[in-house]
């Protein structure tokens, strides 16, 4: 059933492919942290913007996909655009909630403490809040990323000029080569794994602290 | 406390008429306490403790010093400016704040936690990690063995004194501490609070203090501000003229019943005048000593050894009649430093047989005695006199103030130190 001499000869353009759709997931994701993480900042600054804003991004969680690939066709056409705006508005939900609650998760007495000793308001947001919100932010992003995975290749029914794992899949199936969207299928599903395993070993790096205090239950008295 | 001491440096802190009110929505959620018409100064260099129950408005009055809570009316003056005239965040990185809860950086190191303040001060890298270490040792941390570490792997104490060290960091002038000893437990808290002490007698900051434990602000006080509900000072004097003649019902409650005893513990042995002691040393005729003690009106003879040091009590009535030897030794009694607190000292003289305690010098040897009868006529005749109106308003106004607070810090030390006090 699987033809490995046509995966062999084809190894190059599988790798391209790996890599598009990487870049794919990546590209939304910077995009929407960027939106959620000034939406999170305002929202925490000036809580009655919380509600609004939960409910707009969830009302863009709840669209199907396809159908807004197929709503922005006719203003953006074919372009990468009409796929990079819905896989940004997807992330939205997840990153801006659990972006606010690692602020929110930030213990009061932290934030008297940097007030006290005269921290400017961004020195405050910059040097403490979002380093102590990494956690939490780290979570929405690992499940983000792996959403963004699964999106992406239903991303390509815009066709070939988006690309991706979802290339092969939509091809293999076109032209019953179980080979191609079987590779896709497994493919895509790997990389789901791995980008969500990179996150928790990025966590890891970046928040050695939070280890520390997991640890401090076995630590010195 | 190896490290050389920092350069001293305080200033006045003084509060000109400032109240604090909260209109009704706010106090209902939970608003702190509001603070009413409060005027004193505190001295340069001497800690004020502001005591009271819950929602009395001390913590409220120790957060309109940094401005966290801008006040309704009224100015807070340090070293005679208004401290509304100045911009916010540079008077905030001129004054240590420590708080119970410690606040510190889980996300950084101690070593980075103690520089935040000179780090926002933009000092040069080395420096900052130069004085972090200095600090370091100053609080009695190892810098080689914690500089590294993150506060989670800290006891609360550790992190306490990381929590002073980071108030430290830039050699402010004026301190402000909430409860900072609050969430500790006891042994560690007393601890910490002899700690500080001693390191306040290098540092000779003006500290503000709160705590709602009376016992935490006679001792850590030179001055004290006890705050009644609604954010009125109900007494603002040195501990001992508190316990000695509280201004109000209410200051008399806040203190306690055992006040005459809370007293006791500001003061040393050493203040006391010693009563001499008739002594014998072991193979001293026994007649002889007899007719030696006649006249004198305490019952016991205390033999001692060659070098004065204290062996033990025999009547007077029973000295036998020959040689005097170490096995007619009747009963013992303890001994006190001259650093005992007096009420250490009469806590050990009432479990004692021979109700007197010997006080001896470094080496062991016996410089007196003080009886009950002692303690007892010297805290009637040295109780801190009475105020009247007249002269509690000019105390008020930080004149006289300064001179009492001067006496006091002693005493608080000496009490501070009676836990190490050989016994």
């Amino acid at each position: 059933m699987i033809d490995w001499s046509w995966i062999a000869g084809h190894l190059d353009d599988i790798a391209f492919l790996t890599a598009q759709h990487l870049l794919y997931t990546a590209i939304p994701l910077a995009a929407g942290f960027v939106i959620s993480l000034a939406l999170a900042v305002w929202a925490v600054r000036c809580p009655v913007v919380y509600g609004p804003i939960t409910a707009i991004t969830g009302l863009l969680y709840t669209i199907p996909s396809l159908a807004a690939f197929a709503l922005l066709v006719p203003v953006f056409s074919f372009s990468l655009l009409t796929a990079f705006i819905p896989l940004t508005t997807y992330t939205l939900l997840i990153l801006f909630r659990n972006i606010v609650a690692g602020f929110e998760a930030v213990p009061r007495e932290v934030l008297e403490a940097a007030d006290g000793m005269g921290f400017r308001g961004r020195e405050r947001l910059f040097r403490v809040e979002i380093p102590l919100a990494v956690p939490l932010m780290m979570a929405g992003l690992r499940l983000a990323a792996v959403t963004l995975i699964g999106l992406a290749t239903v991303a390509s029914i815009l066709g070939s000029s988006f690309g991706g794992l979802g290339q092969l899949i939509t091809e293999g199936l076109q032209t019953f080569f179980p080979t191609k969207y079987l590779l896709g299928a497994v493919l895509s599903v790997a990389l789901a794994f791995a980008v969500d395993l990179a996150f928790v070993r990025l966590e890891r790096f970046v928040t050695p602290w939070a280890r520390a205090r997991s640890e401090s239950a076995v630590g010195p008295a | 406390m190896t490290a050389p001491a920092p350069s001293q440096r305080a200033a006045t802190v003084e509060f000109d008429h400032v109240t604090k009110s909260y209109d009704a929505r706010a106090s209902a959620s939970g608003a702190p306490g509001a603070v009413n018409d409060l005027s004193l100064t505190v001295p340069a260099g001497r800690i004020c403790v502001l005591v009271g129950p819950s929602g009395c408005g001390k913590t409220t009055s120790l957060k309109m010093v940094n401005r966290l809570i801008e006040p309704t009316s009224g100015r807070i003056l340090l070293d005679g400016v208004d401290i509304g005239t100045r911009d916010v965040t540079e008077l905030r990185r001129g004054i240590g704040y420590v708080i119970q809860q410690t606040g510190l950086f889980p996300h950084q190191t101690i070593e980075d936690n103690v520089a935040t303040v000179t780090r926002l001060l933009g000092w040069p890298k080395a420096r900052q990690q130069a004085r972090a270490e200095e600090l370091l040792h100053i609080v009695g941390l190892d810098p080689a063995k914690y500089a590294k570490r993150y506060p989670a792997q800290l006891s609360g104490g550790e992190r306490q004194r990381v929590g002073v060290a980071r108030a430290l960091a830039a050699d402010p002038p004026v301190m402000l501490m909430d409860e900072p000893f609050g969430a500790v437990d006891p042994i560690v808290r007393e601890r910490l609070q002899n700690e500080f002490l001693r390191l306040q007698e290098q540092l000779a900051k003006t500290i503000l203090f709160v705590t709602h434990d009376i016992d935490e602000a006679i001792k850590m006080g030179d001055v004290v501000a006890v705050f009644g509900a609604g954010g009125v000072v109900a007494q603002f004097g040195p501990p001992a003229e508190i316990l000695a003649s509280p201004a109000s019902d209410f200051v008399a409650r806040f203190v306690g019943t055992d006040r005459g005893l809370k007293r006791l513990s500001l003061f040393r042995v050493a203040e006391l005048p010693l009563t001499p002691v008739i002594t014998a040393r072991p193979g001293d005729n026994g007649t002889m000593i007899r007719r030696l003690a006649a006249g004198d009106p305490f019952d016991y003879v205390l033999l001692t050894d060659e070098a004065q040091r204290p062996i033990g009590w025999l009547h007077r009535d029973r000295l036998p009649a020959g040689e005097l030897s170490v096995d007619g030794v009747e009963s013992t009694t303890p001994l006190l430093d001259r650093r005992t607190t007096l009420k250490d000292a009469l806590s050990m003289l009432l479990d004692a047989d021979v109700q007197a305690g010997l006080v001896v010098d470094r080496t062991g040897a016996l410089r007196g005695m003080i009886r009950l009868s002692d303690v007892a006529d010297w805290m009637r005749h040295t109780g801190v006199r009475a105020l009247d109106a007249t002269e509690r308003a000019a105390a008020d106004a930080g004149a006289e103030m300064a001179a009492d607070a001067g006496g006091e810090t002693e005493d608080a030390v000496g009490a501070a130190g009676a836990g190490e006090a050989p016994g």
